[in-house]
């Protein structure tokens, strides 16, 4: 069996622009999901004028808001272009330099403080969108939704606080401060206090009865009132979530990301080759001659799946190096990365060995590999909830007779420290390899055909 | 029918082969038996079972009926069509086969078949830059490596130019001549089969219709066939199986 490794390997030596490939392949897709995975989504241009005034500051009964516009938080979320007035900001949409302008207009903190006064005022930003493209613009949009959502939160909350404070004063009574003046509020329950103390010196008659009206509306105004506080608060936010995770074993995306460009890379390398190089031996009429004697059918499949797995293994190897450059990647780990190389390409081995041996010439079996993998590989990346429930059944039957789900999962649980064991993903792989390997083994005699 | 391996003692014995594919009788009951240094040419017409008695004889495919008998020694086999690795060299082939083989010295075996198919000097080219021919001399040399005492070759000469055909042969009856080795070739040209069997089977539609040397078949040809007796062998030998329900 070495010398017919040997022999496979000096072929594929041969065969430049398939080496070639077999290197650049894996290191491509490597730097394309390192650079994918290691930078930030490209950030959209968004002109950004702001008229408020610098001293300007939102009040809310006692207390100033931090300075409203600070372009930190905004520019952390879209790339800021500061412009001096309105008509550049619409220039620069118009040209298509940015893909929106977000104004500031000079009353806005003075239409925020009315909120808080009998006359309140409508505050507004202005927003001007370019929606030469769409997909930008939406997101666009999406990010100053957001923005303006949690500059609403913070006023609200203050409002929200605030209230509760006057609400406090009308109950309870105590100081409040207004143009510089300190002014004591009595408060409701204070009122019925000094009410009711002052109801037994009066005679029985329509006066007390009127007294014992006051008291009664204090009583109810207070035992009311008690409950505007919380009411109050959660105004600022009405809707809290309870976020429960159910499926602790998610891998981090970084991880995902690296576990399926590594099984992609394992998938195409170990099926187009263990299945290219079994209908070399058909194409070359060595088939026959090999196994009059020379090697028997299962050792030639073994062989097969073997160089399969080495040049998977040396090729998933490079190809996670490379990853290195751009995620650290938990090197102590290299033994469970080997098990998760080594079972999944065997089995996808198995798979591309049935595919060459059904197939028989290199280039069917070359198309056939493509036609197979490429997409069952996608079918096995739809995540649960995206299609309908009868659909989605389907297509987890689908990936679970097909290596590459399992291959992934394997190699997923090798990359993650905190997933789950790996067990699971090889026992399923080794079926898969005893499967495969009796559905290889059949198909083989259709090469024994002269 | 004419047997013609005559006292000599057989090393390759077929009897009664039967073979089917489906519905179609490939072979129907052939037998044959050769001895050390004959060199048998099974002719017929397309379809005749040449490839499939070659086959069954080589151990490649089994027969549905029948038995086959090699006492001693190795069946070397030349399929039709050069099973060997294009992309190796001349020198890689001959010794992954012969290290296949288990051959006690690979290497030298490899020498001494660079140096019978005379492709030393070009024992490091890349065989599909080599000619058809050079391609099938090395073929053949595969299926010599483990020294057979039998050689089976089908259609050793399709292909060749005239040139290459008469150094393919040169060196297939040096084979049989000088080392004894049994030769048993299929091919549907007449006059090859003619001009380098000493024996001759014939086969159509899976039948074996004469087992015996070049003369005796003229003779049955022109028995059967007399209105063809002045005509060239080849017509001669299509009028015979036409006589003879083909």
């Amino acid at each position: 069996m070495r010398w017919l490794l040997l022999k496979d390997l000096q072929i594929l030596r041969r065969s430049p622009l398939q080496a070639f490939l077999l290197v650049a392949y894996p290191v491509l897709i490597a730097v394309l999901v390192g650079f994918a995975i290691s930078r930030s989504p490209e950030k959209p241009r968004v002109a950004f004028l702001n008229e408020v005034p610098a001293s300007s500051r939102v009040s809310v009964g006692t207390k100033e808001l931090p300075k409203i516009g600070g372009s930190n938080q905004i520019c952390k979320r879209v790339e800021c272009v500061h412009v001096k007035d309105h008509a550049e900001a619409v220039a620069e949409v118009s040209s298509g330099d940015v893909l929106a302008a977000l104004i500031l207009p000079a009353d806005l903190v003075d239409k925020i403080n009315s909120l808080s006064t009998p006359n309140p005022q409508t505050p507004e930003v202005e927003v001007i969108v370019n929606e030469e493209d769409p997909v930008k613009a939406r997101l666009v949009n999406d990010r100053i939704n957001s923005l303006l959502a949690q500059a609403n939160l913070v006023i609200a909350r203050q409002i929200a606080a605030e209230g509760g404070k006057f609400l406090g004063l009308v109950l309870n009574g105590g100081q409040f401060s207004v143009l510089g003046q300190t002014i004591q509020i009595l408060g409701l329950a204070n009122s019925a206090h000094i009410l009711e103390a002052l109801r037994p010196s009066l005679p029985p008659g329509p006066l007390r009865e009127s007294v014992d009206q006051v008291i009664q509306f204090t009583t109810l105004a207070r035992e009311n009132l008690d409950t505007a506080g919380p009411l109050l608060s959660r105004l600022a936010q009405p809707i809290a979530v309870d976020k429960q995770v159910v499926n602790t074993s998610t891998p981090p995306l970084e991880v995902f990301a690296i576990a399926v460009a590594a099984t992609f890379t394992l998938a195409f390398v170990t099926v187009l080759l263990v299945a290219g190089s079994l209908a070399l031996e058909r194409e070359e009429n060595a088939f026959p001659r090999l196994t009059r004697g020379l090697v028997s059918r299962s050792a030639l499949l073994t062989e097969k799946v073997a160089l399969g797995v080495a040049v998977g293994l040396l090729v998933t190897l490079l190809m996670l190096a490379g990853l290195a450059i751009f995620v650290p990647l938990h090197w102590g780990r290299i033994g469970l990365w080997l098990l998760a190389i080594i079972g999944g390409g065997a089995a996808l081995g198995t798979a591309g060995a049935a595919l060459g041996a059904a197939a028989r010439e290199v280039r069917a079996v070359s198309l056939l590999a493509f036609m197979v993998t490429l997409p069952v590989a996608f079918l096995s990346l739809i995540p649960s909830g995206t299609v309908g429930p009868g659909l989605y059944d389907v297509i987890k039957v689908i990936a679970a007779v097909f290596p590459f789900k399992p291959a992934l999962d394997a190699m997923t649980a090798a990359l993650d420290p905190g997933g789950p064991s790996i067990a699971g993903a090889l026992l399923h792989l080794g079926v898969l390899i005893v499967a495969y390997g009796l559905l290889a083994r059949v198909a083989l005699r259709r090469f024994s055909a002269v | 029918m004419d047997a013609g391996s005559g006292t000599k003692v057989a090393v390759l014995e077929a009897r009664e082969l039967v073979k089917r594919f489906g519905e179609r009788e490939a072979l129907r009951g052939v037998s044959f038996e050769a001895a050390a240094g004959d060199l048998v040419a099974v002719i017929g017409p397309n379809g005749a079972g040449k490839t499939t008695l070659l086959s069954i004889l080589a151990g490649i495919s089994k027969p549905d009926g029948g038995e086959v008998h090699i006492p001693e020694g190795e069946v070397g086999w030349v399929p039709q069509q050069a099973a060997l690795y294009r992309r190796l060299t001349v020198e890689e082939n001959l010794l992954l086969f012969a290290r296949l083989e288990k051959h006690p010295d690979p290497r030298g075996s490899v020498e001494e078949m660079l140096e019978l198919t005379g492709l030393g000097e070009r024992r490091g080219e890349i065989v599909a830059r080599l000619s058809g021919g050079n391609q099938q001399r090395i073929n053949i040399a595969i299926g010599l490596l483990a020294r057979p005492s039998v050689l089976l070759l089908d259609e050793p000469s399709v292909g060749l130019d005239p040139r290459q055909r008469a150094r393919l042969w040169e060196f297939i009856v040096a084979l049989a001549a000088e080392r004894g080795t049994t030769v048993i070739f299929s091919t549907h040209d007449i006059q090859e089969a003619e001009r380098y069997g000493k024996r001759l089977l014939v086969l159509a539609d899976g039948e074996a219709l004469f087992d015996g040397s070049t003369e005796g078949l003229r003779g049955v040809v022109s028995e059967e066939a007399p209105e063809a007796a002045g005509l060239d062998f080849e017509t001669a030998f299509v009028a015979f199986l036409h006589h003879r329900g083909h």
